[in-house]
């Protein structure tokens, strides 16, 4: 199945991040194909380069990184929300980028399903 | 692919007051950028999210800028199905005449049944 994935909430201050986290790698491990990770409202700031969280936590904008590098999956965060929050190129995580709502809808009318979190 | 096949019917599921937080603000950004790309659109208003229509809201005292506007425009955008929890709006003292739009007020279980003809639900 193709599975769109919508975050609304920003890391650590609220679980959906790490429960999308899990779901994807529940669903990459099936075989599904995510065709999109979108980030809206505060959960754009889980993919700030700036974040420098303790060692003994996870490293949540690490791990969307890592995601986005090892998988190929294309990981946006909305650019109108982005700016509100100072979220901004050359301070994102690698595997991350910035675009518009527009890609949204596109991976919305590419999927099977959008699934959103928070 | 043809443009029939890109079409989906996409609901916007309004949940929460219209201010207090941005969910509902940055949530009508995604309405008209969808609309944009003509999407089979419509939304429903339930819980707090019935406040969100109530006109003539006046915004000054709290130092945000108002966008009950906006949806009197959506119209214009091609987004004509609003869908209004009618146990919720009762609950809140609400009537249809409260709101800045037309509205079909419906019970919930109809709603349910348009959230099962969806492509997509969007939840704000």
């Amino acid at each position: 199945m193709k599975i769109a994935i919508l975050i609304h909430e920003g890391p650590y201050n609220h679980q959906a991040s790490d429960t999308a986290y899990n779901f994807i790698m529940s669903a990459l491990n099936r075989g599904h194909h995510i065709e999109g990770i979108f980030f809206y409202h505060d959960g754009v700031l889980n993919v700030t380069s700036q974040a420098e969280p303790p060692q003994d936590d996870r490293n949540i904008p690490k791990r969307w990184s890592d995601l986005g590098v090892e998988h190929g999956i294309d990981i946006i965060a909305c650019i109108a929300a982005s700016k509100r929050r100072g979220i901004k190129d050359g301070a994102i995580m690698k595997g991350t980028r910035i675009s518009g709502l527009g890609q949204l809808t596109n991976i919305t009318i590419a999927a099977d399903r959008l699934v959103t979190f928070g | 692919m043809d443009e029939n096949e890109n079409k989906k019917k996409i609901m916007f599921l309004m949940r929460k007051a219209p201010h207090g937080t941005i969910y509902s603000y940055e949530g009508l950004e995604t309405v008209l950028i969808m609309a944009a790309f003509e999407q089979d659109l419509s939304m429903a208003f339930v819980g707090d999210g019935v406040f969100v229509l109530v006109k003539d809201q006046d915004t000054k005292g709290i130092g945000i800028k108002g966008f009950i506007k906006t949806y009197s425009a959506l119209e214009d955008y091609g987004v004509e199905k609003f869908y209004v929890d009618k146990k919720s709006m009762e609950e809140r003292g609400l009537s249809p005449d409260d709101f800045a739009i037309p509205v079909q007020v419906v019970e919930a279980d109809e709603i349910a049944k348009h959230m099962e003809e969806q492509d997509a639900c969007i939840p704000y």
